[in-house]
């Protein structure tokens, strides 16, 4: 686990959304790679939902996971943090390593994998807590504060980090449902970012929120890739195209094609992924 | 109509406009019907509720009104002994009290006080008693005392004992009935509310006979019930529904559980004193054992009003909590079960609300005897409400006959006021999320 930055600098001063030349785009692309699957197979009991999948997601940069409904993006997403454990009858096959250890591996305990890597879902769900209580779950759970000073100083380092503080710093102690949807995604960034994750995964975090919404979600997620590594699944292709650097095409279970979301977008290999792209089908 | 035999679709707008309305009417009709029958059904079951409630409330008010007398009793020095208080007869003091109040005297025989006697509690004369062994300086003076009529003589005064019946068929003759109306006609008789029904426990005087004693036995049983039905059945359900592997064996205890929940009552008295009376030697009649066997009655119903609550709680919180790191205990504790509360505890209180009104089984346990007062303890003697009605229906004093029906309007209440306890917990925990 990453230490929390200190709160100077968690908002860099660099503006949220800038023109990324092709060399930059390459050098994010070149961080080493944070999380590393290889042939990865899953199966829900008889039936096989993902084949052999082959996907390096590099470090402090935004990877999209793009394509039509049911092609097993949210699966692959949920083997990272071993959330396919609660769903009886799922079996992973194949390695996926965090920083170079197997998370299916035996001596792996769930429970510390998923401090490390942290996981936003489609519809928000925030305990139905206090907004104080929802981000200070995690770090109490974890025992990352040793005293109450130090608790309310995460709790405040991460709602700054997910934006949310300046609406909601008068009324922490009411409860978390209380909010409006768009605050209730950037309520769950903040009690993901709070056990100071290395990876976030985000499974379709804006489908259920207004454009407007949904553009301060970006602009967070802009933010935040600083720092984490960060894995999106999306059905909008305009949103992969502005978030990620790095884009994955899933089709019918299999990964298709993997690169530079530059180039997935305007020079995809695969005809697959061209005629999704155009829009010819998905 | 010829048009309405043809196909939709070849039909002219305005015929099917016609079919329409036509139709509309009788549909309206129906929804008229359906409505009228929800009605009758719901008047029928109040009907039902009121004549039931109400007979009850009839035959049961006039327990609460008591007719007392105040007379004045000197304690003669040479029939009271200081130092033997309990050897005098109180209760020939107070008759002749009451002869003197009508103005009579007792005959040699004592034929006379025997009768006055048979009008008066011989709760009066304990109160003499009381007194005399409290402080013995009262002797020689009148002390005024205050008591109720006897059962009988109540009865005669709410128009249960009439003069119509012939003499030898009733418990007053009519020498005494003139003397209770003389009484009446004097001043001598007050009407009160009978707080001692309340306040006191079983007695074989029914005049002197209340419910405390049964209630607070039924109090103790229901704590323990509930300390023993609600962790067990709340733990039992929270393992088998949230980290029990779904396989044969949970299928085959799910079956079991709810099978249990159906078993005749009595069953489990006869399980109570086969094991937890002649094998653990649990005292008889006892809180402890009536708790026992009521909490093995209830545990099924706990189980599954638990599950079914825990299943309730949507799988996006159970996600959330493991998506932050914690584990499945910790997931289950701190956030399904607290968000399955309301349904639990109504549960739990209402299976409580069950147990309070069983009498089978505590029959079985020996719950049926006469337990003159408020238990000692929870392994004293003791009896509870259900049981209490049941003594009083089969006693054969008629003055019992209201009581028993004064006991039912307590059990009533009490089950009221624990159905309104479950609403209002779970109004309480619902209204905080």
């Amino acid at each position: 686990m990453t230490r929390q930055r200190d709160d100077a600098q968690a908002h860099s001063a660099t503006p949220l959304h800038i023109a990324v030349s092709h060399d930059e785009a390459a050098q994010a692309v070149a961080h080493p790679a944070k999380v590393v699957a290889r042939a990865v197979d899953v199966f829900y009991g008889e039936k096989q939902a993902l084949f052999g999948v082959d996907l390096d997601v590099p470090d402090k940069a935004v990877t999209a996971l793009i394509g039509p409904s049911g092609c097993g993006k949210s699966t692959f997403l949920r083997c990272i943090n071993r959330m396919n454990d609660t769903i009886t009858g799922c079996r992973v096959a194949g390695k996926i390593e965090l920083d170079g250890s197997d998370v299916n591996d035996r001596s792996v305990d769930p429970v510390v994998l998923r401090a490390r890597v942290g996981m936003v879902f489609q519809k928000p769900n925030p305990f139905p807590k206090t907004i104080f209580e929802n981000v200070a779950y995690g770090p109490r759970i974890h025992g990352l504060a040793s005293d109450k000073a130090e608790l309310e100083a995460i709790v405040e380092s991460s709602l700054k980090r997910a934006s949310l503080w300046a609406e909601v710093s008068d009324r922490l102690h009411q409860p978390g449902t209380g909010l409006s949807g768009g605050q209730q995604q950037r309520l769950v960034i903040a009690r993901a970012i709070a056990v100071s994750p290395e990876v976030i995964l985000m499974d379709e975090p804006c489908s259920a929120l207004d454009p407007i919404a949904t553009a301060r979600i970006e602009e967070l997620i802009d933010e935040l890739r600083t720092q984490y590594c960060i894995v999106i699944v999306t059905h909008s292709m305009a949103q992969a195209a502005r978030v990620s650097q790095k884009t994955g095409f899933f089709h019918l279970g299999k990964l298709v094609e993997a690169g530079a979301t530059d180039e997935i977008f305007t020079n995809p290999r695969d005809s697959r992924t061209q005629d999704y792209i155009t829009g010819r089908f998905g | 109509m010829t048009d309405a035999t043809l196909p939709a679709a070849t039909r002219s707008p305005d015929a099917l406009k016609r079919a329409v309305e036509a139709r509309l009417k009788q549909r309206y009709a129906q929804e008229m019907r359906f409505r009228l029958y929800g009605r009758i059904a719901i008047i029928i079951a109040l009907s039902f509720l009121v004549l039931l409630v109400g007979r009850i409330v009839l035959q049961g008010y006039s327990t609460f009104i008591d007719y007392r007398i105040s007379v004045p009793v000197h304690l003669d020095a040479s029939r009271v002994d200081r130092n033997d208080p309990a050897g005098a007869n109180y209760d020939l003091m107070v008759a002749e009290a009451i002869l003197a109040k009508l103005g009579e005297k007792d005959d040699e025989v004592g034929e006379a006080s025997s009768k006055v006697m048979q009008l008066m509690s011989n709760d009066l004369g304990f109160q003499l008693l009381k007194m005399v062994r409290e402080d013995p300086s009262v002797i020689g003076k009148t002390i005024t005392v205050t008591g109720p009529m006897r059962a009988d003589s109540a009865l005669y005064y709410k128009g249960e004992i009439k003069r119509s019946t012939p003499q030898d068929s009733r418990k007053l003759d009519d020498q005494q009935l003139g003397w209770l109306d003389e009484l009446k006609a004097a001043g001598a008789i007050r009407t009160g509310f009978n707080i001692g029904f309340l306040t006191r426990s079983d007695s074989t005087e029914p005049e002197q006979a209340g419910v405390l004693g049964a209630v607070v036995g039924s109090a103790m049983m229901l704590i323990i019930t509930a300390l023993l039905a609600v962790p067990i059945g709340v733990l039992a359900a929270t393992y088998l529904e949230e980290f029990a592997p779904k396989n044969r064996w949970t299928d085959l205890i799910e079956v079991n559980i709810n099978n249990l929940a159906a078993v005749p009552s009595i069953v489990y008295g006869l399980l109570g004193l086969a094991v937890f009376i002649n094998w653990l030697n649990v005292p008889r009649s006892s809180p402890l054992v009536g708790g026992l066997v009521m909490a093995l009655m209830a545990l099924p119903t706990v189980i599954i009003a638990t599950r079914s609550a825990l299943k309730a709680v949507p799988p996006s919180i159970r996600e959330a909590a493991l998506g932050v790191g914690a584990s499945r205990t910790q997931t289950v504790f701190h956030h399904v079960l607290p968000l399955a509360m309301p349904g639990v505890m109504t549960g739990a209180i209402l299976s409580l609300a069950h147990a309070l009104g069983e009498t089978a089984p505590l029959l079985m346990i020996g719950m049926v005897s006469f337990v003159p007062g408020v238990p000692e303890g929870f392994t004293g003697a003791a009896t509870v409400l259900p049981v209490q009605v049941f003594i009083w229906e089969n006693a054969s004093e008629r003055a019992f006959h209201e009581r028993t029906a004064a006991a039912i309007l307590v059990l009533l209440v009490f089950m009221i006021v624990m159905n309104l306890a479950a609403i209002l917990v779970r109004r309480r925990f619902e209204r905080r999320w």
